[in-house]
């Protein structure tokens, strides 16, 4: 139920924000589009832990100021290979473990290191990630622990049961 | 208090512009930076990084400056969407880049690349 009431309070929001007309017409087409899309999502099966993971927001939301302080950090060191006269790169390959349960905190996981500068995430097997990263000492396993335990208790929570 | 909350909205609405217009221009220098980048690296997974501050950094500036450029909450709720949506998607596609070139068996380069390697250039 909590992830249904997530899914029309977001299409409401969304909804809101796109059209900006009060009049009552466009206002019950909305209402009508948004009671759509939620049949439409009950039929696929969809309103589960993934199609609505709103109620894990407040998580998420501490968790992103962190990940965009390490995403500029990230920029700097990607920006100054760029520019350098010498091309001095070190790209390596390295297997990362995460502590991640659910599906969902992985994917959390592997997008926050793809989207970081420097580390892309090119496979999943398991437990275990293989990243590609552009500087050989930026990318060792150990570096990426914070934020695979950020991630996990972001989406997971502290119990990580799911 | 009111006067000077009515101080503050003008001093804003005097700043906003330049500020908008100067992190506009930065977003833009930084995907010419991403460009750059790409241009210069030797292999498809190196490239992606570089690409990776076009879409992060680049994007998101760029974006920033907009809202601050705009008239009114209506826009800004639309940029935040599009900000939303491209950091959500955008490591989706190189995720997707970088599995396929290595489900393709495409070899990464490994180890120290110095610019005496002449391989950039033939690429």
């Amino acid at each position: 139920m909590a992830y249904f009431l997530g899914l029309v309070i977001a299409l409401v929001a969304f909804w809101l924000g796109m059209s900006g007309h009060n009049t009552p017409l466009i206002l019950s087409l909305g209402g009508v589009s948004v009671a759509l899309t939620c049949i439409l999502a009950y039929r696929l099966d969809i309103i589960d832990r993934e199609g609505s993971p709103y109620v894990r927001l407040f998580g998420f939301l501490a968790y992103f100021p962190w990940l965009a302080k390490e995403i500029v950090k990230a920029n700097v060191t990607v920006i100054r290979a760029c520019l350098k006269a010498d091309l001095d790169i070190a790209p390596a390959l390295v297997k990362v473990k995460t502590i991640c349960k659910s599906d969902l905190a992985k994917v959390t996981f592997a997008n926050s290191i793809t989207l970081t500068p420097g580390t892309v995430t090119v496979e999943i097997e398991g437990d275990k990630l293989l990243v590609h990263g552009l500087y050989e000492q930026d990318a060792q396993p150990e570096a990426f622990a914070e934020m695979d335990q950020r991630s996990a208790r972001a989406i997971d929570g502290k119990g990580a049961a799911a | 208090m009111a006067e000077f909350l009515t101080d503050i909205q003008g001093i804003w609405e005097i700043v906003r512009f330049p500020l908008g217009a100067l992190m506009c221009l930065a977003g833009a220098l930084l995907c010419l930076v991403g460009t750059v980048g790409v241009l210069r690296f030797p292999d498809i997974y190196t490239r992606l990084h570089a690409a990776s501050i076009t879409d992060t950094s680049g994007a998101a500036l760029v974006l920033i400056g907009m809202m601050l450029l705009s008239p009114g909450w209506l826009i800004v709720a639309k940029l935040f969407a599009i900000c939303v949506f491209l950091f959500l998607t955008s490591p989706a596609a190189s995720h997707a880049l970088a599995n396929a070139a290595h489900t393709a068996g495409v070899q990464p380069i490994i180890g120290r690349v110095g610019s005496s390697d002449a391989d950039g250039e033939d690429a």
